[in-house]
């Protein structure tokens, strides 16, 4: 059990200044403002309206109640050094992944990755996210190399790395367990864990996009056994391609009843498909759009609605655009991402937007938005504000 | 199963009158132009973005001095004190009041930008070119046609034709163009903008409002709201110091009002100007529309903003803070909220991306625009969002909208339609 980071009481906001429009959300209102959980069906019934307004106020009252006016943003670069995935050919939601030979392949070399590390010099990097491909041969001492080296070149940088997903399969192939593959990982240096790799639980769901991925209980249990070790993690949904309105609620009470039994979760993202350049986008007829608008904002706000229990939700503006991020600081989100920085895997899915913000951008963004940026660090203590 | 000259297949309507189009139909393509296209980074924009001169100052006026002033600093505290999501509630509750039938309008048509060549050096426009500039060009009426053409068969009801401050063209050239497309081409005319009837006012030395009334007799159904920009002279000094100024503008507009034209209105923020000022244009806006509409006659039908997009422009590389996803929702809320006497207010994907236009939706906006097969201007900065018609309607039914189709003067398009119903009107020649 990992003890809850004390809560916020300055800067909060008692006053629901919206009230819902469409009347079904009038008793999930009621239970928001009285501090009772949603159910399940509350929860679909949010997915379902098309209140936006009405929603996102809800998520609002409560973002502030739990952090105020502060939004936590990051000096980070994302760092992939592999791209070659032994799931290539099963996970068709995937623009990122290329088997071994294939057009566009790369694994990069410890040398390799120390330089794309010290690439972004315009911003002093805080933290490392690192994930890549599930590669065959890359073993376990390779990522221990490399969180080393990379916290002996940038002294005082933070290592969030290796998905659910990736540590089952270099437990997998080291014939460990995973217990061993995160205590040696922590030894050298690895801190938190991403989110990734979660998709959509639901059986139906991952038989379509994604047959041969870590299932559901699997990508859980690596979780739980990180929050046994006292590693933090974060947890996604990646939203928008076949999954019922049901699928996602399915998807977010299990991730709350896990952090209803361990405390772990630092952070919820849900993560928007994009369509282009795989073949989940093609089979669908889907190439050029986009999830909606609506839909991510609605996911953002339902998150932080439906997951009582975990503190933070992060609006990842590489999907969703920098405009819309900025909007969704009004509807629960407390989460700016940060520069981010090399950002491949959603730029090959097509995604518009730059591969990475200063700063000063990201400060601007949220004071023009009324909210206090406040600079984290990997446990989301403040840094600095302005 | 009939397609009809509109591009509609008849059948059964939906109850409410309004035809959605069936998911098969809504396949318009984007049509490939002939006008010069830009939109690689290479592409070196307007010759002011060759220039690059130094950022002037903007100074913004005294509060007191502004007209509207007391009203000006109302909205000021109003938008202090209100949290973003409160409000877009207020604007979405005025916008359902005016349209209670739960649908979001779109209209299709094709931009012809009939000739790029201008001499008002604008600062943020990547699209004009000089006159000895061989990137500069006027179509002939025969390409204009077969434009006019190309979009019919896909459905189109309008055209929007705009383009530079052209001294070289005598207004018969736009007259007889008028009459020509009235002729052989017959279709919506949504054209000119303020500050291109002012040209032709000058080179024909004809008083403004005769020069409308012979366009508007020789086939022009209705004038777009574009060449607004800010309509604060401090604002055009620092923008577009050789544009006319919002007193003119505004001027033209209720001429075109008085012919009997339909008109709309715009703002483009985002170009280093204050609250103050964009609160003024849209009162400026309100009083306009009020004038208009005691006259009777023509009046604004819409308001659209957007931001300013910088690249290729001679304003590149400014120290202007982008219009951000905030400015674009607090300003179509403010817009809903302001202009009482507007009935619609129409969102921008094209330069706000279809997220921000669908969240939009709720924020006060109930029309989605031209679903435009062809636009040069904005695409000129390298910023485009252009969408098939599927697409389109998938978001705004998303947002638990109807998707409708309309005309110009925002009657929406039925099944038994034969083209848009406010130009069938007898042409006059001569």
């Amino acid at each position: 059990m990992i003890s809850a980071v004390a809560p916020l009481t300055e800067g909060t906001d008692s006053e629901l200044r919206v009230r819902p429009s469409d009347r079904r959300l009038f008793p999930i209102a009621d239970k928001v403002l009285s501090g009772e959980r949603l159910n399940p069906a509350d929860a679909l019934t949010l997915f379902e309206s098309h209140d936006l307004l009405g929603i996102g106020a809800l998520a609002d009252w409560s973002n502030r109640r739990q952090n105020g006016d502060r939004v936590f943003i990051c000096a980070n670069q994302h760092l992939n050094p592999t791209n070659v995935c032994i799931l290539r050919a099963t996970c068709t939601f995937c623009s990122f992944a290329r088997t071994p030979r294939e057009d566009g392949a790369y694994t990069m070399t410890l040398e390799e990755a120390f330089h794309e590390a010290s690439m972004a010099t315009d911003t002093p990097v805080r933290e490392f996210h690192i994930v890549g491909g599930l590669h065959p041969k890359l073993k376990l001492a390779y990522y221990e190399d490399l969180i080393r080296g990379l916290k002996e070149r940038h002294p005082g940088v933070e290592i969030k790395a290796l998905t659910a997903v990736e540590i089952a399969h270099l437990a997998r192939i080291e014939k460990t367990t995973v217990e061993d593959v995160l205590v040696r990982l922590r030894e050298a240096g690895l801190q938190t864990l991403p989110g990734g790799g979660a998709e959509v639980f639901a059986k139906g769901v991952r038989a379509t996009i994604a047959k041969r991925k870590l299932a559901a209980e699997e990508y859980i249990d690596v979780h739980r056994t990180a929050h046994g070790l006292g590693i933090r993690t974060n947890c996604t949904m990646l939203y928008g391609h076949v999954e019922s309105m049901q699928d996602r609620v399915d998807h977010l009470l299990m991730l709350r009843e896990l952090q209803d039994e361990t405390g772990g979760f630092l952070t919820y993202i849900p993560l928007a498909y994009h369509p282009d350049n795989n073949e989940l986008g093609e089979e669908l007829g889907r190439t050029g759009t986009a999830t909606t608008g609506f839909d991510d904002l609605k996911n953002l706000a339902i998150g932080r609605l439906f997951l009582d229990n975990i503190r933070h939700i992060k609006t990842h503006w590489i999907m969703n655009t920098a405009k819309v991020s900025q909007v969704a600081l009004h509807f629960g989100v407390d989460d700016l991402e940060g520069t981010v920085r090399r950002e491949r895997i959603y730029h090959e899915a097509g995604a518009h937007t730059p591969e990475g913000m200063t700063f000063a951008e990201i400060v601007r963004l949220v004071k023009d938005a009324g909210k206090r940026p406040v600079e984290r660090n990997v446990h989301y203590e403040e840094v600095r504000s302005w | 199963m009939v397609i009809r000259a509109n591009g509609f297949v008849s059948g059964p309507g939906p109850v409410n009158g309004g035809a959605s189009i069936p998911s098969e139909q809504r396949t318009l393509p984007v049509l490939q132009t002939t006008a010069p296209r830009r939109r690689e980074p290479t592409e070196q924009g307007s010759v002011g973005a060759q220039r690059r001169l130094e950022q002037p100052a903007y100074v913004p006026p005294a509060v007191e001095s502004r007209p509207h002033a007391a009203e000006i600093v109302e909205w000021m505290e109003y938008l202090e004190r209100t949290p973003l999501l409160e409000l877009g509630a207020r604007a979405d509750t005025l916008r359902q009041e005016k349209h209670p039938e739960g649908h979001v309008s779109y209209i299709v048509d094709r931009n012809i930008n009939y000739s790029n060549l201008c001499v008002t050096d604008c600062r943020f426009c990547a699209f004009y070119r000089r006159p000895k500039d061989d990137e500069a060009y006027v179509l002939s009426y025969e390409e204009i046609g077969r434009k006019i053409d190309e979009a019919k068969s896909v459905g189109a009801v309008q055209i929007l034709m705009q383009g530079g401050h052209n001294p070289y063209l005598p207004l018969d050239w736009y007259l007889e163009l008028l009459r020509y497309i009235k002729e052989h081409h017959p279709i919506h005319v949504h054209g000119f903008s303020a500050s291109e009837v002012e040209m032709m006012a000058k080179v024909s030395k004809l008083p403004v409002d005769e020069v409308l009334r012979m366009l508007h007799q020789a086939g022009l159904d209705s004038m777009p709201g574009a060449g607004a920009e800010v309509l604060v002279d401090a604002v055009r000094d620092f923008i577009a110091p050789k544009k006319i100024d919002s007193a003119r503008w505004i001027e033209i507009h209720e001429a075109a009002h008085e012919v009997g034209m339909l008109t709309t209105a715009t703002l483009m923020y985002g170009v280093g100007e204050v609250w103050e000022d964009r609160l003024e244009h849209v009162l400026k806006l309100r009083a306009a529309q009020e004038r208009s509409l005691q006259r009777g006659g023509g009046r604004f039908t819409a308001f659209i903003t957007w931001s300013f997009q910088p690249n290729l422009t001679e304003m590149q590389d400014w120290q202007i803070d982008e219009g951000t996803g905030m400015d674009y929702l607090k300003m179509t809320a403010l817009s809903r909220l302001v202009l009482d006497n507007f009935d619609n207010v129409q969102v921008s994907y094209v330069t706000q991306g279809p997220k921000m236009a669908q969240i939009a939706l709720r924020f006060g906006a109930n029309d989605f625009g031209s679903l435009m097969i062809e636009e040069n201007v904005v695409s000129a900065t390298g910023i485009d969002f252009i969408m098939p018609e599927a697409e389109v309607c998938r978001i705004i039914e998303n947002a638990g909208f109807r998707a409708v189709r309309r005309y110009q003067n925002y009657v929406l398009a039925q099944d038994t339609d034969d083209g848009c119903p406010c130009c069938v009107r007898q042409v006059q020649h001569g």
